[in-house]
């Protein structure tokens, strides 16, 4: 009964907004026919048409670029760090990041059952999949796991990054190294690590009462915001060493990160200064009523008023930045884009760029709009936060 | 009160001014410095060679193209592979005796020159094409030319085109921002025939565009038609014109102003054709070592001094040889009968075979 009444309702809606009018039938129909045309194509492409031997065939480079193939380990490894982490995280926080973790448990899941996978791949698949759960378990069970789990992001950047560097008695890989989907994320990550405490602190500086501080602050946001992101990187990719002479030398990757960072970090302090100027003035009186000094009312009163108001604005500069990481393929890095580009050169697949690019599509959408998932969720409790 | 805050503030201005007249000042004296360093530095790096730079370091860094097949493209174990590579490599086997003491770092067409002067790279092998601008105005100096290339036309079999001619109102595709453009319109125009010109972002999309015949023909260097031949499906219905639009030689390069590392790289290249001349390859090196033929003896390093007066070891063409192969076997491996191309040799063969590859003698 109840399908029958869906069934209807169903109808109705299609007529009420699709056969409204000769008008709307007309084209209702037009738009069915092109898109009925254009989903023919494509399935037949992704079915039929689309050798796709050549992903899994270079699905190693396209991951970890020529990340030294025994020492593969220590990406996994890092990437069990995070994925605990964010397991922790579900089990103190809930909500949206359930979400996002059974999106990697399922994009896990997938990896563990794809015929084409090597059995080690399957074997750290599984175990990501158990740490997530064992995160979640732990997050929910111990309250110190949810005092800490905070510190635990920040001391996991600087940790994961050494792992993948190699210390101690590990094989030195050197960051040049570092290529394809890793490089995309170390850079997105690194980038946004940075670029966040620096942006505020630019913020602050050019709401200082310190004349040079100010003209500092508003000299270097003004002229960051007046370049395209593509002329930072060419500047710290070709002017960086020629400044820095022969004594130095920095390579490409890191270089590119301090151009990421600077650059992000303009913006950041933009939008963390909007979120300045809507605290009225009475909060930042009261706080110097309260005899506070400037670094405490800055921490406790406004920073925290200022940056929740811009959550949404702030979710939304990562996810630009994730992936204004495909730039850096023009400064002939090899992130994800940038390895695409090669394995189409490959004579052994020329003439697979659909394939390679479609696969690289795929993996920036799911990214892409788990993020914004993430953006939306926090835009709802934020204003929840307000009322 | 007011005054004194005036006062303050004018003071502040004043200081800022102050300071930043002097970070101003700080800048142009000790980018002043730095020119006269650099210059001296000049100077100083002739005593303190690039060729003594590399050996402390123990690499050689080669600039590289990595998205061109046949040319430079990533394997999919990661290592790289192509004509470039190799060549690279041979340098680092010359030089260090070692052909994977050779570092390569990808360059892109807007930075390969920028990271030669700069010192990021010490040899640039990525299908740069050699003329007088880029000699006389970059900085560089152009080494031997490795691969004689020009710009060709392929164009479907069933349109029956013989010459440039025939090709009168057909519709050619070209890439964007490359000189293939005017290549086109100036020669047809020389002949009388009338281009159709469309342009295309990337050379991925002129094939698509060609494939599907959308367009009638298309152009680009001749290596690069090829290789994109043999990646086509139906391989016999397309035909590359014997005729040949440009000059194209594609060859590798150095920074400017090292005599030293000039010759060493220079000679490099010269060994390979010359070990092709005598016939020395990487599997009979060792027997060659033994021959009487006392050409054979000094270019061997077995007699006489021609590797010390470059300032490398005696026997550096036997770790080139070794490590790579001479030049026709670098070219059959990646570009000839060995590859996926199966290009002709044409103007890269030996002189003695008709080609263009000649060695000044070893003597």
């Amino acid at each position: 009964m109840s399908f029958l009444q869906q069934k209807s309702k169903i109808i109705d809606w299609m007529k009420k907004n699709l056969f409204g009018s000769w008008i709307n039938a007309i084209i209702t129909c037009l738009f069915a026919i092109i898109i009925i045309f254009i989903a023919k194509a494509v399935l037949k492409f992704i079915f039929v048409t689309a050798k796709w031997d050549v992903i899994p065939a270079n699905l190693k480079i396209l991951m970890v670029g020529q990340y030294t193939a025994s020492e593969v380990w220590r990406v996994w490894l890092s990437l069990s760090v995070a994925v605990f982490l964010l397991g922790v995280l579900w089990g103190v926080k809930r909500g949206v990041i359930k979400t996002v973790s059974f999106t990697i448990v399922a994009i896990f899941a997938i990896i563990l059952l794809l015929p084409f996978t090597s059995i080690a791949t399957k074997i750290w698949a599984a175990v990501q999949i158990l740490l997530t759960f064992a995160g979640f378990w732990m997050g929910n069970k111990f309250s110190f796991v949810k005092r800490y789990h905070l510190a635990g992001w920040l001391i996991s950047v600087p940790v994961i990054l050494i792992l993948l560097n190699g210390v101690g008695n590990m094989k030195d890989v050197n960051s040049n190294l570092w290529g394809g989907f890793l490089l995309t994320v170390l850079i997105a990550v690194v980038d946004i690590v940075f670029s966040f405490p620096l942006g505020i602190l630019l913020a602050l500086g050019r709401r200082s009462k310190l004349v040079v501080v100010r003209w500092f602050s508003i000299i270097y946001i003004e002229v960051i915001r007046g370049v395209p992101l593509i002329t930072v990187l060419f500047a710290a990719q070709l002017l960086l060493p020629l400044f820095l002479g022969n004594g130095l030398e920095l390579n490409n990757v890191l270089r590119v990160m301090i151009g990421f960072t600077l650059f992000n970090a303009a913006y950041v302090a933009e939008t963390v200064r909007g979120g300045m100027q809507i605290i009225p003035q009475g909060q930042y009186e009261a706080a110097q009523a309260l005899g506070l000094n400037y670094v405490q009312r800055m921490t406790f009163v406004i920073m925290p008023q200022a940056l929740r108001s811009v959550v949404p604005a702030l979710v939304g500069s990562v996810i630009e930045v994730f992936k204004d990481t495909s730039l850096v393929a023009i400064v002939s890095l090899m992130d994800l884009l940038g390895i695409a580009k090669r394995v189409v050169a490959n004579p052994q697949f020329l003439g697979r760029q659909m394939e390679v690019f479609l696969f690289v599509a795929a993996i920036f959408f799911v990214i892409c709009t788990v993020m914004s998932k993430i953006s939306k969720h926090m835009e709802i409790s934020s204003s929840y936060g307000k009322n | 009160m007011g005054k004194y805050l005036k006062a303050k503030a004018l003071g502040k201005v004043a200081m800022l001014l102050v300071a930043s007249v002097l970070v101003v000042t700080g800048c142009s004296s000790s980018t002043e410095q730095g020119d006269t360093s650099n210059a001296s530095g000049g100077k100083t790096q002739s005593s303190e060679s690039i060729l003594q730079k590399v050996k402390a370091r123990g690499k050689v860094y080669i600039g590289c193209d990595t998205v061109l097949p046949g040319f430079g493209f990533l394997e999919t174990d990661g290592s790289y592979s192509g004509f470039d590579i190799e060549i690279g490599k041979a340098f680092a086997a010359a030089i260090l005796g070692d052909p994977d003491a050779a570092e390569m770092k990808p360059v892109t067409g807007q930075t390969r020159f920028t990271a030669l002067q700069t010192g990021e790279i010490d040899i640039l092998s990525r299908a740069t094409t050699m003329s007088i601008t880029r000699d006389t105005t970059l900085g560089i100096r152009f080494l031997p030319t490795d691969f004689y290339d020009g710009q060709g036309i392929m164009v479907q079999k069933s349109k029956n085109v013989k010459t440039f001619k025939d090709l009168d109102g057909m519709r050619i595709g070209v890439e964007q921002g490359t000189t293939t453009e005017k290549n086109v319109t100036t020669k047809l125009a020389a002949v009388g025939a009338k281009a159709n010109i469309v342009v295309f972002e990337n050379q991925d999309s002129i094939v698509s565009a060609y494939e599907a015949g959308s367009i009638d023909a298309w152009t680009s260097d001749k290596s690069g038609l090829v290789s994109r031949l043999a990646g086509m499906s139906k391989q016999d219905d397309h035909v590359i014109l014997e005729e040949t639009l440009s000059k194209e030689p594609l060859t590798p390069a150095i920074k400017a102003g090292d005599d030293e590392w000039f010759n060493v790289t220079r000679w490099t290249v010269y060994a390979l054709m010359q070990a092709e001349e005598l016939g020395i390859t990487q599997a009979n090196v060792e027997e060659m070592l033994k021959s009487d033929d006392p050409s054979i003896r000094s270019f061997l390093g077995a007699e006489g001094d021609l590797g010390k007066n470059l300032g490398l070891s005696n026997d550096w063409v036997v770790n080139l040889i070794k490590g790579v192969g001479n030049y026709g076997e670098i070219y059959e491996r990646t570009l000839g009968k060995g590859s996926a191309f199966k290009l002709d040799r044409g103007l890269n063969a030996l002189w003695t075979d008709g080609g263009l590859m000649y060695s000044p003698p070893f003597n």
